[in-house]
């Protein structure tokens, strides 16, 4: 199989594409000479930064009234593909609305959709896929079958985005299919949650916490340490779980996928749930009061403590310094 | 795993997967403040393995589904969402509630894949979920915060954990749980060829488990009091202050 053209589902961030769009556009590059992005949306914003990473054309379906991004461009892409005029693979983030679309289109077209990607090769005539299970111990390797266009789920920072100098693509429209009574739930509106320090996916340090600190008032000395270092405060799942702090936090599996330069887990055992999340990161240091926590088993600097010892100390030694 | 099928172990006792727990209580609690109706358990496993819907069941769910065959075997999301689509179809729920995704296959992609299967409107990744009027109003996260989306029902919604709190089943729940119907049906009894789900059905195949590359652990010291200075020594070192 030569893949001919890719189709990326893009999704806008601050006025722009989405990090997560211009990662797959850069690994699409290398699969296929022809790389488009499809939008649930009007596109216009993300047509240079995609045409800058090498996107020629933005399919657009234009304003979606409000109507869920699964529903629709599931729809609008299988009829793509039915009229002859869709590509050779689909690659999606494995966002909120990229499973959604996943999906629904793989109904559509009754294919698989090949998730939790972190890599990626056409090999001989297919399309293979890898995804950690185990915690990342192992790497499953996965290849679509059948006459259908694949479509793969890759997760966040899989591969790093560089810009090829390409102009701004094209904006073209992308034909809407009737979705009936399936397309009845809207959005009637959006709220942004706003943290002062820098997001947990993008910030350079990273501070979690879990079950270790004993108690939910005391995630406070995860966020004042991640505050002094600059970085964003992260949670376990385990946390999450028990209410202490928001989904939005998690870190793991199920959560965000950090790739920090310096990742500070905090009375974190280190399940394999969570190690899928962080241990992509450039330096771990672990506290944890179990000397057998698998924590350790990734960590560059581990500290066999008590958290609640060790943290207000290093953040007392911290401030003194200024 | 297996590495000669390729397929995750499961011959051994099964339990309710933590994440459906959330599902479970949050159905409950719906039901409860609706003043009535009840909760339906739609499950597929092997062996006929019910000891999960058991623990469902004593936490107050009336009844439940479970779908076995041999030929589900190394199914995918796609074939599962279809034997759990057909199983639903066989009633009307005004609602049908997920996990947003196991913590095996993690795929997150079942709900919507049901609820295509089944025409169905949805909402995913919930947080919070209030009904009125024969339509749910969610609060759906997304990567920024949260949206607001209205939907009526029927329709399908997957919730995200720690929601809410799943309730423990009591002594008299555990005792009720046992001899409420769980109804165990096959492909044939849901109308589904074999040859469409399982690895048959698959539109993939797995073609190598390899070791992923293993992370060196590094310095490991003990806290005597002053393991707070080692770690600014370090942070120095990584030229992060």
């Amino acid at each position: 199989m030569t893949l001919s053209k890719i189709w990326v589902y893009g999704e806008e961030a601050n006025g722009t594409a989405s990090a997560n769009t211009l990662e797959l556009i850069t690994k699409a590059r290398e699969l296929a000479p022809v790389v488009e992005v499809v939008v649930g949306g009007d596109g216009t914003a993300l047509a240079a930064s995609v045409g800058e990473h090498g996107a020629t054309m933005v399919h657009a379906t234009g304003d979606l009234a409000g109507g869920m991004q699964g529903v629709h461009l599931g729809a609008a892409l299988a009829q793509a593909v039915a009229a002859g005029t869709g590509p050779d693979m689909f690659l999606l983030p494995t966002t909120y609305d990229g499973r959604d679309v996943a999906a629904r289109l793989s109904v559509k077209l009754d294919a698989t959709v090949i998730t939790n990607v972190v890599d990626l090769a056409v090999d001989g005539d297919r399309v293979v896929g890898v995804e950690p299970v185990f915690g990342g111990t192992l790497d499953v390797k996965t290849a679509a079958t059948g006459d259908k266009p694949p479509i793969v789920l890759v997760r966040p920072k899989s591969f790093t985005a560089e810009p090829s100098g390409g102009a701004p693509a094209m904006v073209m429209p992308l034909a809407t299919a009737d979705v009936g009574a399936s397309g009845a739930a809207k959005t009637i509106d959006k709220f942004v949650e706003e943290s002062d320090g820098p997001k947990l996916d993008e910030a350079a340090i990273v501070v979690s916490g879990g079950r270790g600190l004993g108690d939910a008032d005391n995630f406070g000395l995860v966020e004042s340490l991640a505050k002094l270092l600059k970085g964003a405060p992260g949670a376990s799942r385990a946390i999450v779980d028990a209410g202490w702090v928001p989904y939005s936090y998690q870190v793991g599996q199920t959560g965000k996928v950090v790739k920090p330069s310096v990742y500070v887990a905090v009375g974190i055992s280190g399940a394999t749930q969570h190690l899928v999340g962080m241990k992509g990161s450039k330096t771990i240091i672990a506290v944890n009061k179990d000397p057998e926590a698998p924590i350790f088993g990734v960590a560059d600097l581990g500290v066999v403590g008590d958290a609640l010892k060790v943290v207000p100390k290093l953040i007392e030694a911290l401030e003194a310094r200024g | 795993m297996n590495p000669e099928t390729k397929t995750l172990k499961r011959d051994v006792k099964l339990i309710l997967d933590e994440s459906d727990s959330y599902g479970v209580e949050y159905a409950l609690q719906l039901v409860e403040s609706a003043g009535g109706g009840t909760v339906t358990l739609v499950s597929m496993a092997p062996n006929n393995e019910t000891s999960g819907l058991r623990t469902a069941l004593a936490m107050g769910a009336e009844s439940a589904m479970l779908i076995s065959d041999d030929a589900l075997v190394g199914s995918d999301a796609l074939s599962t969402a279809k034997v759990l689509a057909a199983a639903i179809g066989r009633n009307t729920p005004d609602l049908v509630m997920a996990a947003t995704e196991s913590s095996d296959g993690y795929t997150g992609t079942v709900p919507e894949q049901i609820a295509a299967l089944l025409d169905l409107p949805s909402v995913t990744f919930a947080k919070e979920i209030t009904m009125a009027d024969g339509a749910m109003t969610v609060k759906r996260q997304t990567e920024a915060g949260y949206d607001v989306v209205e939907c009526p029902l029927p329709a399908v919604v997957s919730v995200t954990a720690g929601v809410v709190e799943p309730r423990y089943p009591s002594f008299k729940g555990i005792m009720a749980a046992k001899n409420k119907p769980v109804e165990e049906l096959d492909c044939a009894a849901l109308g589904i060829e074999p040859t469409a789900v399982g690895w048959a059905g698959g539109g993939q195949e797995i073609v190598d488990i390899v070791e992923a590359p293993a992370r060196e652990a590094g310095e490991k010291i003990e806290d005597e009091g002053d393991a707070h200075e080692r770690i600014v020594g370090f942070l120095d070192e990584l030229k992060v202050l």
